[in-house]
């Protein structure tokens, strides 16, 4: 296998997604865990680029890379709106101390 | 060379925005990786794209976090992971090898070749619903601004209304 651009990109890919992954397991403050759906978004529109170019219909892969682009940054806003409100609330953002019921 | 330079440089700023503990510094190495992703698809033949994501990835959301630091601001306490290491460390290797076996075969198959349609045309005809899909987040991303920034009503000021 020589060392091209799709290819060298498809291992990023592929390492993006399991850093997000590996983050969103263990983080527990709420912020971090948007930062990973971020990482992980990264991973998903480089995988849509690049399947897109690797198939021939460039076009397709891009449009759809643009669709994740907007709802990834969507999800960034609401989670952080979601872990201000759970701040002003609770006055934490670690997600194991985030409960009502005593223990 | 420049190729594998931004895909270490790429993973470098990943791993360092998990790794870190302040969540400021966090977001910062989260818009250097954008920055280089944005790089990588305009390498890949997609300069739409990677404007695109230089502008929104890097720019947009790293406001917002900045902004959203600020106001929920940082929490310094020992923190200890969710679920133990190693588990999690078995996951992801099991997740990505999955991942991997049920990718890599398909890049082989040959799929007719589609029409040469612009950018344009693909978007806003072959993916219309899409394109209206987005509107509809970004009133849902706006009604999540309005969350940010809404004071909230503590209980006291409730107590005083009744």
């Amino acid at each position: 296998m020589t060392l091209s651009l799709p290819m060298i990109a498809l291992v990023v890919v592929f390492i993006l997604l399991g850093v997000g992954l590996y983050a969103l397991l263990v983080v527990s403050n709420l912020i971090k865990v948007v930062v990973a759906l971020q990482i992980l978004g990264k991973g998903a529109v480089l995988a849509l680029v690049i399947a897109g170019s690797l198939r021939g219909q460039a076009n397709l892969g891009q449009s759809m890379a643009l669709t994740v682009i907007v709802a990834d940054t969507i999800v960034a806003v609401v989670g952080l709106a979601l872990a201000v409100q759970v701040r002003r609330h609770f006055d934490t953002l670690d997600l194991k101390s985030l409960t009502t019921l005593r223990r | 060379m420049w190729h594998v330079i931004i895909a270490v440089g790429i993973l470098a700023c990943a791993v360092m925005a998990i790794r870190v503990q302040r969540l400021l510094v966090s977001a910062l190495w989260l818009a250097g990786t954008s920055a280089l992703v944005a790089m990588l698809i305009y390498l890949l033949g997609a300069p739409e794209i990677a404007v695109i994501e230089l502008s929104v990835g890097a720019g947009l959301v790293t406001v917002l976090f900045v902004f959203a630091i600020n106001i929920a601001g940082e929490e310094n306490r020992a923190v200890q992971a969710m679920i133990p290491k190693p588990l999690a460390y078995g996951a992801v290797i099991l997740a990505v090898i999955i991942a991997g076996w049920l990718c890599l075969p398909t890049l082989t198959v040959d799929l007719p070749a589609s029409p040469a349609l612009t950018l344009g045309s693909s978007l806003w005809g072959d993916r219309a619903v899409d394109t209206v899909l987005q509107v509809v987040l970004i009133f849902a991303g706006v009604l999540g601004v309005l969350g940010l920034l809404a004071e909230g009503k503590t209980h006291a000021s409730l107590e005083n209304k009744a």
